[in-house]
């Protein structure tokens, strides 16, 4: 067999196209079934006890009175008496009744009672934090720092915050258990279709091989959603316990206290360039809180590596809520400390930033042409040079205009893959995998590969993925699913086209290795007269299919992306309002295998980036230890009309597509909170040091927001 | 959500005879676009729903010689259909409008948007309008205050009015007409809010066994220009910061008599005498406009967290009165 390999431009059909997704017509009409839309006959519903407190030691469970109402079946303790619990909205206990009514009801009679103990739930800095609530994890220097910040010309000193935020997946967490026979079928909101099935064996005393993991649609995970969780294991040991299939998915507020935090992170900034804008010297002292577990050490300065350097970071342990990865885990972050306060400098050294950052360029490495290519293709696409100003829009009127930038990057291999691909002798073709579609679209990725490889039409492929009982693939995390599945499936199809070849290479009078499949045909290389029609050709097969294997293959696939974004923006600044005018992102990650499907990863990036730099925030209240907004009438997400417009490029040029197949569904997400800070800054002329830039704040940056 | 019972009276009387003498007994359900999710979270639980939506004469818009008579059960969409293509009444109109979700205007009603109970934070998690902990000190003045009153705020309420018609009404001297067991009585919009003073006391002045049936617009209201101006974080579903409805009598460009009133910033619907008083005899342009929003925030007394909304009353102010003579 030659080597694998992606198809030349030319030869492409399929891939690189912008093709809508396989299952849009499913979900657009509501047909598709989520775990929640999961009925299966004679169903529980279960609902949650919560703890109210922060930090609280459960020292009794009476569930009497609920178990004695007629319709509650089951019970389920999360936290015995004995054990604490560590934020508000943590799980104590589970009740599962015949109604969703019923088992609400039957929860609130549940009796807990608490010890209550001291809690954390101020993002505050280690000094404040108090003895044994904060860790230093690193401490690193490169260079010489003290004397580059000698050398420099000028330097900037800033704090730059960005606060502890949900996932606030639109599919809240959960599942419906199913215990039957012996055996445990769970249709699970997951990112991990393939490897969650280990976690149920045990509570239930059954091998993995019994557990059946479905997840054909979800509502987003946002790396919140690789575990079975505490409540998954739940719905399931109270189906075993039942003997009834059971549905327990997360309240609204649950989903936002409980299921999955994005760390904070602050920084003390000092940074140093020389006249020209060459940067010198960096100098952070950086914190944050990841709940009570610690939060990553972020690497700064983030993707411009200034050579001389000193980091400090500490962790600060809280009980706001549980860290989980959050899509790019600490990339927007170390992005947002880095980005703002680079472009800070610039504006002292009264130098466009976009000259600044070119400037500098060297100092991101390898991928620096790259980098420069990227920005100055989103600085066409923004206008750049005719909407940037120095700082402040010095126009009339209380509406003032501004644009601002950042780089990122991210890493993005495949993961592990398996695909199995059957060509039956009626001609249909099934490719099938246990992976899953977060609803970036990886199941329309996965038919435009096989459907290419085979010289098929997309119709002419069935893909079927969410099912473990699939060929194993990895957890959709770290933006690794699309190599991992694009390769198996080139692969997988590779093979059984190869298959095939030999059993039609005698009927077109030549040699396996003459064949290729374009068009729906099999024909000789090179004499297009010397044909077979698919079906025709499948025939050949008598009675049995063809079914081949494929793996991931290190070949077809690479890692390492980068991205420029781009924002402008309106302030009022007698308001302190905040519009997203436009945004721009051009971002690189290899061969594209579906441009549309591309593309919308990064306008839902570019959104869920708008929502985070002007709204999110979990809101806690210090004198309760509650949170104030597990609601999404106060945790604010963007509207419809409150994102602008969205422009996306992707690039796609010969040089890049070589690289074969990279991961994208995190690296846009990372620059816009520091791309819309940037742009409020050049409006405004002032920085708001802290996301979201809410009215309150950027009043407050204009020193508006103080007493009459 | 605890079980209730549900009546569905066909008449005012019927429905008054199925209320209870306090709020825990029965409460009045017409769109439901709060009540149901006050429910939902146990922070009220009546034993009893009394759906008044099926009563005929709470529907509709209706001309009286004294005004215009709104049904309390008329959904806002309905209001925003008569008002938008008559261009009538502006400052009512743009704050239908901001009840930008349009399930809510389907649903909600015009007597629902004036009953609707505060969003404090502390209140919707359960921690009684007054918002105490479990020793009774108030959570807001050392707590996350960023929505809350910088007027009328010097206790024990801390909670803003978070009525989108109110401000406006108020500023067109409306009234509201309330059913009872002893028969009808017709209140000022002003007067049906208040400030409450203990624990006991809600933030309307309408008693358990009350019914608001009909809101009037005096005919006047039409010879007023008249403007609401609203700061939102979001244009998206979000509750306004801080908003202003102006109605003035003009002469020519001089104010003869100014009404404004303030809405998000009080306990109740704040009306800002300072301002009217610095509008009257004057002729309005820009510079009377800011004067009047400095004068708008007299006595403002921010929180900890809230001072941005003093700032954001005076640009309010200014723009609604901008905006009412544009």
């Amino acid at each position: 067999m030659a080597d694998i390999k992606w198809p030349p431009a030319a030869d492409r059909h399929l891939i690189g196209k912008r093709i809508s997704r396989i299952d849009g017509p499913l979900k657009s009409s509501g047909r598709a079934k989520y775990a929640y839309d999961q009925n299966p006959p004679n169903m529980l519903y279960a609902k949650l006890v919560t703890s109210p407190y922060a930090h609280a030691k459960v020292t009794a469970i009476d569930t009497s009175a609920a178990e004695s109402m007629p319709g509650v079946h089951g019970v389920y303790i999360f936290t015995p008496v004995g054990k604490e619990v560590n934020w508000e909205g943590q799980e104590v206990v589970a009740i599962a009744a015949e109604t969703e009514e019923l088992a609400e009801d039957a929860a609130s009679r549940v009796k807990v009672e608490y010890e209550e103990l001291p809690y954390l739930v101020a993002d505050t800095d280690p000094q404040h934090a108090g003895e044994g609530r904060f860790r230093s994890l690193s401490e690193e220097k490169t260079g010489d720092p003290d004397q580059a910040f000698q050398q420099a010309d000028a330097t900037h000193e800033g704090m730059y915050s960005i606060p502890v935020i949900t996932h606030c997946c639109m599919e809240s967490h959960g599942s419906v258990a199913q215990w039957e026979n012996g055996k445990l079928n769970v249709w699970l909101s997951t990112q991990n279709v393939s490897g969650v099935s280990g976690e149920y064996a045990t509570p239930l005393n059954i091998p993995p091989a019994n557990v059946n993991v479905q997840c054909q649609v979800m509502g987003g995970g946002f790396g919140s959603k690789f575990a079975a969780d505490s409540w998954g294991v739940a719905a399931a040991v109270l189906s075993q316990k039942t003997s009834r299939p059971v549905k327990l998915m997360l309240e609204r507020d649950t989903e936002l206290l409980a299921a999955g935090c994005r760390p904070s992170m602050h920084a003390k900034v000092r940074v140093g360039a020389k006249r020209d804008g060459t940067l010198l010297a960096w100098d952070s002292e950086s914190w944050g809180t990841g709940g009570m577990q610690g939060a990553g050490v972020p690497r700064l300065p983030y993707v411009i590596e200034i050579p001389n350097r000193r980091t400090h970071h500490t962790t600060v342990f809280t009980n706001i809520g549980p860290a989980r990865a959050w899509r790019a885990p600490n990339h927007p972050q170390m992005c947002f400390l880095t980005m703002p306060a680079l472009d800070d400098l610039a504006a002292k050294l009264n130098m466009d930033p976009l000259d600044f950052f070119i400037q500098n360029i060297a100092l991101t490495g390898e991928r620096a042409d790259v980098y420069k290519e990227e920005l100055l293709k989103a600085a066409e696409m923004m206008g750049w040079k005719q909407k940037w100003h120095p700082r402040g829009d010095k126009t009339p009127g209380p509406i003032k205009r501004g644009v601002g930038l950042s780089i990122h990057t991210w890493g993005g291999a495949g993961h592990a893959s398996n695909c199995r691909c059957t060509i039956h002798p009626d001609g249909s073709v099934q490719v099938a995998l246990g992976s899953q579609d977060l609803g970036t679209g990886t199941r329309t990725v996965i038919g435009i590969v096989a459907a290419e490889t085979l010289g098929l039409p997309l119709e002419g492929v069935q893909v079927e993925i969410g099912d473990n009982k699939y060929p194993p693939d990895g957890a959709s995390g770290g933006s690794t699913t699309v190599g991992g599945v694009s390769s198996s499936t080139r692969v997988a199809s590779t093979n059984a086209l190869n298959e095939l070849f030999a059993k039609v290479a005698p009927s077109l009078g030549t040699t396996p290795d003459k064949l290729e499949a374009v068009g729906g045909q099999i024909r000789v290389i090179g004499d297009p007269s010397k044909s077979m029609p698919w079906k025709q050709a499948c025939a050949k097969l008598g009675a049995t299919p063809i079914v081949a294997m494929g793996e991931r293959n290190s070949t077809l696939i690479s890692s390492g992306v980068g991205g420029a974004q781009m924002a402008e923006v309106s302030v009022d600044i007698e308001t302190g309002v905040v519009r997203m005018e436009k945004m721009v992102a051009v971002q690189d990650c290899g061969l594209v295998i579906d441009l549309k499907t591309a593309e919308s990863q990064v306008y839902g990036a570019c959104i869920m980036g708008t929502c985070y730099a002007l709204h999110e925030e979990k809101i806690m209240d210090q004198q309760t230890g509650t949170c104030l907004n597990a609601n999404m009438e106060f945790y604010k997400l963007s509207g419809l009309d409150d994102i602008g417009e969205i422009a996306v490029h992707m690039m796609t040029d010969p040089a890049i597509e070589n690289r074969g197949v990279i991961g994208l569904g995190e690296p846009p997400v990372v620059s816009p909170g520091a791309a819309i800070s940037n742009a409020v800054a050049n409006a405004i002329g002032v920085r708001v040091p802290e996301l979201p830039m809410t009215p309150n704040r950027v009043l407050e940056a204009l020193g508006k927001g103080g007493k009459v | 959500m605890r079980a209730f019972e549900y009546g569905n009276p066909s008449s005012v009387k019927q429905a008054i005879s199925l209320l209870g003498s306090n709020w825990s007994e029965a409460a009045v359900f017409a769109g439901g676009t709060d009540l149901l999710s006050l429910m939902k979270d146990s922070i009220v639980t009546p034993g009893r729903l009394v759906n008044i939506k099926e009563i005929r004469e709470l529907h509709g818009i209706r001309e009286e010689k004294t005004g215009m008579v709104i049904g309390a059960a008329t959904p806002l969409e309905d209001l925003y259909d008569h008002f938008s293509p008559r261009k009538i009444l502006p400052a009512l109109l743009t704050a239908i409008e901001g009840v930008s979700s349009y399930q809510m205007r389907s649903m909600g009603t015009a007597g629902g948007d004036l009953l609707q109970r505060p969003r404090c934070w502390y209140f919707r998690n359960g921690f009684g309008l007054l918002a105490r902990n479990s020793k009774g000190q108030p959570l807001v003045p050392n707590g996350d205050n960023r929505y809350h009153a910088i007027f009328g705020n010097q206790g024990p309420a801390y909670f803003v009015s978070p009525s989108s018609l109110a401000p406006a009404l108020v500023a067109f001297d409306a009234s509201v007409r309330i059913e009872g067991p002893k028969g009808m009585r017709e209140i000022k919009v002003a007067e049906l809010f208040r400030i409450p003073r203990d624990a006991e006391e809600r933030e309307h002045t309408i008693a358990p066994k009350e019914i608001l049936t009909e809101i009037v617009i005096p005919a006047s209201a039409h010879n007023t220009r008249s403007a609401t101006y609203e700061v939102r974080e979001r244009k998206f579903m979000d509750w306004p910061l801080a908003t202003a409805s102006v109605a003035l009598r003009m002469e020519g460009r001089q104010v003869r008599q100014a009404s404004v009133v303030l809405g998000q910033v009080a306990p109740t619907p704040w009306r800002a005498e300072a301002a009217e008083k610095a509008l009257a005899g004057k002729t309005l342009d820009e510079a009377t406009a800011t004067s009047a929003g400095e004068a708008a925030v007299e006595g403002a007394h921010p929180l900890s967290k809230n001072g941005y909304k003093v700032q954001l009353v005076r640009v309010a102010v200014k723009r609604a009165l901008l905006a009412a003579i544009a």
